[in-house]
């Protein structure tokens, strides 16, 4: 060890400083309350009209090239399968959305689709290390798979528990979730293909700002068929796709104990610490270590040979 | 190797062979001085080679068959679990207890305290293999172990807490191994390259500082990723990343003292007398380091409880279990290092470290498996799962000891003797004509 000089010591906290600024100006890009690209599209979800014939299924895994499941997609029994402590069917590597059934105690079940719900500012995209994620103007959330490294801290992330993994591949395994039809469809305005396919237009694809409308007319005209709430209007910041429905949304499984902001919003209180460690910490650390060693480089002369008595240096 | 020592078998401690004063070659250090034959001879004698040994057997192949047909082969395949136990033990709990080389790099070259000198060295290499094998534990988790660069050079996820754990652990990693290259270079006698790493390790031990705080931090902000899934007793949106760093204070400083127990226990053939004799005296110190550490902990993890207003959750099962935690892995090592440090009595001391390394592994399983979507279902690892953890422990604990028998770690390596010394650097000096033997002579010192 040797005497810090000036130099160096505005070296090194030079250093910090540039490293600080380079991560401010990597938050600079996401700060802020961003609430979704004004022309973004969206889905409106109407459970009091879905009657669970899967069709949207069906139509999804022939758009998204989906490996044919165990199950066809008219049997209803899988309204029945039931997972770990009773958890119904979720989203996996080759199944992008599915319907669930949920048996009420009086009147018909009321069916619930889950796919993407393409956050305003979503979980997955902030948690993402190599920013495989992308929000288009359009509104969809899409990946890039050739960059994705397979960490799954997205699904982490995700607060809907959507992003799926392709556990089966060994060479190929990487994150696998709805895209909102983009590539084939919503790039060219066009509906996503379970929108596209719904016999009981349970499901109406538009501008996000005019669905929000949609919706509240709806409640509007027919206050005793929904309960009053859209759900995803508001949720971690906001989702593309929202929904309506007749029954508590908790009583389907929506989580409505989740927070309002952003998920990104949380971390934000580390990261923003981030710049001041790196800048202080030098600065600190060397105070101390002139202070402790009484300003003389190891306190115990030049020689490092005579401050342990034996062998050990 | 104890009943070769009690022959008067002297393992390689030096650059040359104290009989013939003949260099020892690289391959004689390697076999630490022993012919082949006498290295096989006691390796098998060692019964804990035997035991690893047999987890290799079983997973190693495993670990094959892991690449070969995908995660989903030797896991659940959870979308709910998307983390299991390679990085909820592997990254998660290997991490903490590996700040032992940025503790004690502050306290001997920023604290001056040289008084921690003989065993910084052993907490320099805790710290790097703890982090190495984090490393290898993520690559076998990762669905593109090839991509792990990616997030240096292909794409910059900046907004990511992702993204600055991976920057900070290979950063540090090689921070730690210059750090560590000092014991290297000492053994392959190599005095230059020591003399630069000598030259910079005030740079290297405050950039191990500064990063060591973030991505400590760092992991447990990656939860509040998680805000709905993460039990809320567990959660703490602004002081989550402090747990994690206070409690990695413990983590590390416990973990010296439990690694220099099993060190003492197992290999004292290795260890010098001086080492040996002020081990003790270190024990307490770090001991009144990682209980200040405890009881820090513990307040903030109140505090914690307190400003989420979550004390309702301490009557309910997961509360009984939080307190648990608390009690047996905090507390309870508090209270026994305390006991230790005023009897001075190093046991209990030794005891008390071993119980908080395992409450901190248990506070990150926690977080990372155990509590995680406590509202949904527990996941139980799949049995491969737990075995091929259990085999990439087993190399590490393989590696640990094949660098602590032949480096300089937890022995001196003796100083060139002054006359093979003054005979290299004579012919140097004749050949170079850089420097004259006189100069070189007040040297000498320097030069081991």
């Amino acid at each position: 060890m040797e005497k810090i000089t000036r130099r160096k010591f505005l070296s090194v906290s030079l250093a910090g400083a540039a490293a600080g600024a380079f991560t401010m100006s990597g938050k600079a890009l996401c700060a802020g309350n961003f609430t979704g690209y004004p022309e973004g599209m969206g889905v409106l979800v109407d459970l009091t009209r879905c009657i669970g014939c899967r069709t949207c299924e069906a139509a999804c895994n022939r758009e998204q090239g989906l490996p044919e499941p165990a199950v066809p997609f008219d049997d209803t029994s899988v309204f029945e399968q039931e997972f770990h402590g009773g958890q119904k069917r979720r989203t996996d590597e080759n199944a992008f959305t599915v319907v669930n059934r949920y048996d009420q105690a009086e009147g018909e079940p009321v069916y619930r689709k889950i796919q993407c719900n393409h956050c305003n500012e979503p979980a997955c995209l902030t948690s993402c290390f190599v920013n495989a994620y992308t929000k288009t103007k359009e509104g969809a959330v899409i990946y890039n798979s050739k960059i994705c490294v397979g960490c799954r801290n997205c699904m982490i992330a995700c607060p809907f528990r959507i992003p799926a993994y392709a556990y089966s591949s060994a060479t190929n395994a990487v994150i696998r979730k709805c895209i909102f039809c983009y590539d084939t469809r919503l790039k060219f305005g066009k509906p996503p293909a379970c929108v596209e396919i719904c016999p009981q237009e349970a499901l109406v694809f538009g501008h996000r700002k005019n669905l929000l409308k949609i919706a509240r007319e709806r409640m509007r005209v027919n206050p005793d068929r929904y309960v009053d709430y859209v759900y995803g209007e508001i949720e971690a910041g906001g989702t593309a796709w929202i929904y309506l429905s007749g029954v508590p949304f908790e009583d389907v499984d929506f989580d409505t104990t989740l927070q309002k902001e952003p998920i990104l919003a949380n971390a934000q209180d580390f990261l923003s610490q981030v710049p001041m460690v790196l800048a202080i910490w030098p600065a600190l650390f060397l105070g101390i270590h002139r202070l402790s060693t009484g300003g003389e480089e190891d306190g115990d002369g030049k020689d490092d040979h005579s401050d342990t008595e034996g062998g050990r240096r | 190797m104890r009943s070769l020592v009690k022959n008067g078998y002297q393992p390689v401690n030096s650059p040359v062979d104290e009989g013939s004063k003949r260099r020892w070659s690289f391959m004689e250090k390697l076999f630490l001085g022993l012919s082949p034959r006498e290295y096989l001879k006691q390796a098998f004698k060692n019964p804990l080679n035997w035991v690893l040994g047999a987890i290799f057997v079983v997973g190693v192949p495993l670990i094959a068959y892991r690449f070969i047909f995908g995660l989903g082969s030797v896991t659940h395949s959870s979308n709910d679990y998307p983390w299991g136990l390679f990085l909820g033990f592997g990254l998660f709990v290997m991490v903490p207890l590996s700040a032992s080389g940025f503790l004690l790099g502050t306290t001997v070259e920023l604290f001056g305290r040289k008084d921690f000198k003989p065993i910084e060295r052993l907490a320099l290499l805790n710290g790097l293999l703890g982090y190495l094998f984090a490393v290898i534990y993520l690559l076998v988790d990762l669905g593109q172990p090839w991509r792990l660069p990616y997030p240096m050079v292909v794409a910059w996820g900046t907004a990511a807490v992702l993204f600055l754990v991976g920057w900070h652990v290979a950063v540090y990693l090689t921070v730690q191994m210059m750090e560590v290259s000092e014991a290297f270079f000492e053994w392959v006698h190599w005095p230059m390259a020591k003399r630069f790493i000598k030259r910079i390790t005030i740079g290297l031990t405050i950039a191990g500082i500064i990063l060591s705080t973030l991505h400590q931090g760092a992991l447990g902000a990656l939860f509040t990723y998680a805000p709905t899934k993460v039990h809320p007793l567990w959660y703490s949106q602004e002081f989550l990343w402090i747990f994690f760093f206070t409690s990695s204070i413990f983590g590390g400083l416990c973990m010296i003292i439990a690694v220099s127990t099993v060190v003492k226990k197992t290999m004292a053939w290795r260890c010098s007398d001086e080492w040996m004799e002020r081990l003790e005296y270190q024990t307490i110190g770090l001991a009144k380091g990682a209980s200040m550490a405890l009881i820090t902990y513990f307040v903030i993890k109140l505090v914690g409880v307190a400003h989420d207003n979550e004390w309702a959750y301490l009557a309910t099962g997961w509360g009984q279990w939080f307190m648990l935690e608390l009690a047996g892995g905090v507390i309870l090592p508090f209270v026994l290092l305390g006991y230790g440090i005023r009897n001075e009595r190093i046991g209990i001391i030794r005891l008390g470290a071993f119980i908080a390394v395992a409450g901190i592994a248990l506070n990150r399983l926690n977080t990372a498996i155990i509590t995680f979507n406590w509202n949904l279902y527990q996941e139980i690892p799949h049995l491969f799962e737990v075995i091929i953890a259990v085999t990439l422990f087993a190399v590490y604990i393989a590696t640990y000891r094949f660098l602590l028998y032949r480096l300089p770690i937890v022995y001196a390596w003796k100083p060139l003797p002054v006359e093979v010394h003054e005979k290299e650097t004579e012919r140097a000096g004749a050949l170079g004509g850089l420097r004259q033997p006189s100069a070189a002579y007040q040297e000498v010192s320097l030069i081991d």
